[in-house]
């Protein structure tokens, strides 16, 4: 039998009676789809080229690199501090994560240590943005599926947690909030009671997802068994996050190398013994709930340490004014400019020197790591002894984890391939950088 | 666990100059900050001298041991980290013991980067592996390097598979060739687009920023570069 001649398809179509035709006399039924970039379900700018046999998938190829915004190759030119806003960026969905492991890498070049408060509250946006960032995982990946309403609800406790974050800095996304050293700014006056407002509102509303989904006939049977990836798998593809703890192993950078004193805060790490679409929707699920938990212990210790400070003790690195977010949402200090413009030429140069020049960071590379919500994210960090980074890299989970994308997909169906993409939770921000 | 400088001995690579940065407002016309003649030797390369502390020569021990070749004179300590600068031609034998012996066990590149250094003859391409073994709970990083001029090294996607798209990466970043891998092909930028972005020589682009009688160049012509 020889090959079938090749058929040209064009997009645009107009020729649909000889494609018929053209189609009816193919022996294979091969079918080449693009799905993506602009698909709503491939959870941003992923391209992906599917090859079907009817409905199921035979081959399917990830394309990347439609958001690749040249954030490593700017930090070059930017100082140190400036490269807290940058980062942020990437992944949008989970920004204070980024900001987090790129202050920490520069931290350990630096070889100091945020103070105890500092750390406090870097691990109540981090567990905030967890809870946010789970959201927005489960909320996308329901929609996806025709569950809108868990996306809705999901985007309203998001709501919630953004709204604390703009109180806190004044955004609600691309924070800067984390900077090397410490924070950018302490809790506004009433922080404490709107934290207080914030967990019982999410004490309040968690259970509904749970409500949903857990039972719901329709979800599990859209999600149990698809997407499975077991523990051999996850360790060739070197997979991490939800992903490899729903296979039942107990992998977690907040335990197993903890950085930002996770080490003294008790919570559990989650996991799932299905590998499939379904264990992981499960441990994200029950992750915002031992997330919570720390964000409760947050609370008491913030309590408890009011009016330590946010910055490290030392005015070569630490930002030289202490800032408030005001009623704008701009953060300022007006005691602070009153002192450099009026008061001390000495405070003025010293502002000058810290923000314009920026600090100088001794020779060396670091690798620093966190558990971000969707698995290690890296941060290799080369400093050549000057004031901007040399090289910064970031390994970012979502771009080593669609590499597995094939072996979840193929063989399966069409329509699983959608569940597969969101059970890993990608968000192409970060893939891309 | 930083080594002390009087302690380090600078790694003999093939004529690498001691580089002096002469970093932000430095001399040059016009340069009124007053801080002009800052001079500093950037010392990239330190070996760090035995006993090098914790498990590091458990490790280090162990990887003598099974690749002879590799020699004393390849490991670093610095802020905690172990980094082991391999030969390009031991990299692929060094990481297939790295993940199947039982007493190293790196089970997982967890990613891969490039870092360029023009300043370096014969070493221009840096290409740095980070291992991570979950079965001791430690991390390793091994640090190869190639010229400018023969940018090759092998693919350790035989050995490691998730090392691909991370090697892909680093091929359309800095445009270092790994041999072996299944299908090298640019990852982040077009398919047709010329020239590795990351690499130092690249420009990073922009546009001057207008003022009223005064203009800021584009941030990678400015004096504070």
């Amino acid at each position: 039998m020889s090959a079938p001649a090749p058929v040209t398809y064009i997009a645009q179509g107009g020729d649909w009676a000889e494609i018929a035709a053209a189609q009816a006399e193919r022996a294979d039924e091969t079918i080449v789809v693009n799905m993506g970039p602009q698909h709503p379900s491939t959870h941003g700018v992923l391209r992906l080229e599917l090859e079907l046999e009817g409905e199921t998938v035979t081959s399917v190829r990830p394309g990347i690199g439609f958001l690749h915004s040249g954030i490593e190759k700017n930090m070059e030119f930017k100082t140190y501090a400036q490269g807290s806003a940058f980062v942020s960026r990437m992944d949008y969905v989970a920004p204070m994560f980024n900001e987090a492991v790129y202050c920490l890498a520069v931290e350990k070049l630096l070889e100091v240590e945020a103070p105890a408060r500092a750390n406090v509250l870097r691990v109540l946006v981090m567990e905030l943005n967890r809870i946010a960032s789970h959201l927005v995982a489960i909320g996308t990946g329901g929609m996806e599926i025709g569950a809108l309403t868990v996306m809705t609800i999901g985007f309203r406790e998001r709501e919630v947690i953004v709204d604390f974050f703009e109180a806190l800095c004044g955004t609600r996304m691309n924070h800067a909030y984390i900077r090397p050293g410490g924070v950018s700014i302490d809790l506004p006056e009433n922080g404490l009671a709107q934290l207080r407002s914030l967990i019982e509102w999410l004490h309040k509303h968690l259970p509904e997802y749970a409500g949903f989904c857990n039972e719901n006939p329709i979800f599990k049977g859209r999600m149990c068994d698809v997407a499975r990836l077991d523990l051999t798998s996850c360790m060739a593809l070197g997979v991490s996050g939800p992903p490899l703890r729903a296979t039942g192993y107990a992998w977690d950078l907040r335990k197993n190398q903890p950085y930002c004193d996770y080490e003294t805060y008790d919570f559990d790490v989650i996991t799932w013994d299905t590998a499939d679409a379904y264990g992981r929707f499960r441990i994200r699920q029950q992750e915002m709930w031992e997330s919570l938990k720390i964000v409760e212990q947050c609370y008491d210790r913030l309590e408890a340490t009011s009016g330590a400070p946010v910055m490290v003790d030392d005015p070569t690195l630490a930002w030289p004014a202490q800032l408030t977010v005001g009623p704008d949402g701009q953060g300022n200090s007006f005691g602070h400019v009153k002192q450099i413009m009026g008061l001390s030429m000495e405070a003025l140069i010293h502002h000058f020197k810290t923000v314009s020049e920026g600090f100088r960071v001794p020779v060396g590379q670091v690798y620093s790591a966190i558990e971000s919500p969707k698995g290690e994210l890296g941060c290799h960090l080369v400093s050549d002894g000057g004031s901007r980074p040399y090289r910064c890299h970031f390994r970012d989970p979502g771009f080593n984890h669609l590499q597995a994308v094939p072996a979840l997909c193929e063989g399966g169906m069409m329509s699983d391939v959608v569940v597969a993409v969101a059970s890993l939770d990608p968000v192409l921000g970060g893939v891309d950088r | 666990m930083t080594q002390p400088a009087d302690q380090a001995v600078a790694r003999p690579t093939p004529a690498a100059p001691t580089v002096v940065r002469q970093g932000m407002w430095g001399p040059g016309p016009g340069a009124v900050s007053g801080y002009g003649g800052l001079r500093q030797p950037v010392i990239r390369h330190r070996l760090s001298p035995r006993p090098l502390g914790g498990w590091f020569d458990e490790v280090a021990d162990r990887l003598i041991a099974l690749v002879p070749e590799l020699g004393e004179d390849v490991f670093e300590v610095d802020r905690g980290e172990l980094t082991v600068a391999v030969p390009g031609r031991l990299l692929a034998q060094l990481a297939r013991h790295c993940r199947d012996d039982a007493w190293l066990r790196f089970e997982n590149c967890v990613s891969v980067s490039g870092v360029h250094f023009p300043d370096e003859p014969g070493a221009e391409f840096h290409v740095v592996y980070h291992l991570l073994s979950i079965t001791h709970n430690r991390r390793l990083r091994l640090e190869a390097t190639c010229p400018e001029s023969d940018p090759h090294l092998p693919s350790l996607v035989a050995t490691y598979p998730m090392a691909d798209w991370h090697e892909r990466e680093t091929w359309d970043m800095f445009g270092v060739v790994f041999d072996g891998h299944p299908h090298l092909t640019r990852i982040l930028m077009p398919d047709d687009w010329v020239g590795h972005p990351q690499r130092k020589d690249y420009p990073l682009g922009g546009v001057p920023i207008e003022f009223k009688g005064a203009e800021v160049p584009p941030p990678d012509q400015r004096r504070s570069n």
